[in-house]
């Protein structure tokens, strides 16, 4: 497990699908500081007056109500509180509804290397925002060796030994208009209690290793529609060499699990030998997958058939 | 389990070339073989796994292996390393 740094800087920019619609107004020299937790503070008993358990190191968020009491106070108090609240390394000042810091602030701020942001979202809508952005990277996260594919909108994590044959499976799945996520890496991270979301490293993204044909780029020979950048895992399937001493699922009634991160996945297991497409195999699993999702389990069904027709048949010989 | 520390000394990096020679020689042994930096880990037999790591020069690469002929593997992988890049 990695652990990622995350800066105030980072907020500032592309923060993936959200925009925080957030500028920079003063104290461009503490950017680069560290934000080691999501917990957020409201200082607004700081500024009333009461230093005790001020939380200086967690982004302070100025709403209406602390931009109000500001404004109210005289410039005399203001400074004195200014001077004191500055005193502590604060991590960075947020204002919320676009509302503009007084100058003073933005002096002590500039001053004192703290960041301060205006942005133009709402008090809660800012935070629930920051807060998601900020979790994700703070995930924990795990590195796997596998394929990811969606396949008919499942996430499917194939796993198996080098060679067996985890990117010629994925390859042929594109081929039949499904998607590549990530191919040999696949880093996992975990987003909220049962949220698994995968994605490929960066540097090798959308590109496969096919053996005999080296490395392809997957993006560019089927176009954008067939990769995406990142896809919930809902399904682990280890692809393995046919062992025929060992016993593989005949029914699917008893659901199996695969444990990432604390996490339990519904798993798989396939053997692989010539002759065998394991391509519709996964398609038909990922199928399988969604409609357990809504509630129809294929074999659980067709044996609850079976034990009503016995009982029918006992009955008539009764 | 066996393990061993180099220090990539290469301008080039470990690029494609450099990667497919490495994974080349780790594919000679039955054992796994785990290359790690920064606490990454990458399949060393594994062409793709090797060229994300983004190896430069100065990087410290732990090369390590598990299973049958792990010494060799490992002295092997790291002679090569340190001859080469």
């Amino acid at each position: 497990m990695k652990k990622k740094k995350l800066l105030i800087q980072d907020l500032l920019g592309k923060t993936g699908n959200i925009d925080l619609q957030m500028h920079l107004v003063s104290g461009d020299r503490g950017l680069n500081k560290e934000i080691t937790g999501s917990e957020m503070n409201r200082p607004g008993l700081t500024l009333a007056g009461f230093f005790d358990f001020f939380a200086y190191d967690r982004i302070q968020i100025f709403g209406l109500g602390e931009t109000a009491f500001l404004n109210q106070l005289d410039p005399e108090k203001k400074r004195e509180l200014y001077e004191r609240f500055f005193s502590y390394s604060v991590l960075c000042c947020i204002f919320t509804h676009n509302e503009p810091p007084d100058e003073l602030l933005v002096k002590y701020a500039s001053d004192h290397a703290v960041p301060i942001l205006v942005t133009k979202h709402s008090t809660t809508k800012f935070i629930s925002l920051a807060t998601h952005i900020i979790e994700e990277v703070f995930a924990p996260a795990v590195s796997l060796h596998g394929t990811l594919v969606e396949v008919y909108g499942i996430g499917v994590l194939l796993i198996g030994k080098s060679g067996v044959g985890k990117s010629e499976c994925a390859l042929e799945l594109v081929e039949r208009n499904h998607r590549l996520v990530a191919d040999d890496i696949v880093e996992v991270r975990k987003i909220d209690e049962s949220l698994l979301m995968g994605s490929g490293s960066e540097i090798i993204r959308h590109h496969l290793e096919i053996r005999g044909l080296g490395i392809i780029n997957v993006k560019d020979l089927y176009g954008i529609g067939a990769v995406r950048n990142r896809k919930r895992i809902e399904l682990v399937v280890l692809l393995e060499e046919w062992d025929s001493s060992k016993y593989y699922d005949r029914l699917g009634i008893d659901e199996k699990r695969y444990t990432i991160l604390d996490l339990e996945v519904p798993f798989l297991t396939v053997p692989v030998r010539p002759g065998r497409n394991i391509p519709i195999i996964i398609e038909t699993a990922a199928l399988n997958q969604r409609l357990k999702k809504m509630g129809v389990y294929s074999a659980q069904d067709l044996d609850a058939r079976i034990q009503e027709w016995i009982r029918t048949q006992e009955q008539c010989n009764d | 389990m066996i393990e061993r520390e180099v220090t990539i000394r290469s301008d080039a990096g470990i690029h494609a070339r450099p990667a497919m020679m490495l994974v080349k020689e780790a594919m000679k042994y039955p054992c796994e073989v785990f290359l790690i930096k920064d606490r990454v880990e990458a399949n060393g037999k594994s062409i793709m796994s090797v060229l994300a790591l983004a190896i430069t020069k100065g990087s410290r690469l732990i090369v390590r292996a598990v299973g049958d002929e792990e010494d060799l593997a490992v002295s092997s992988i790291v002679h090569l390393i340190e001859k080469e890049f």
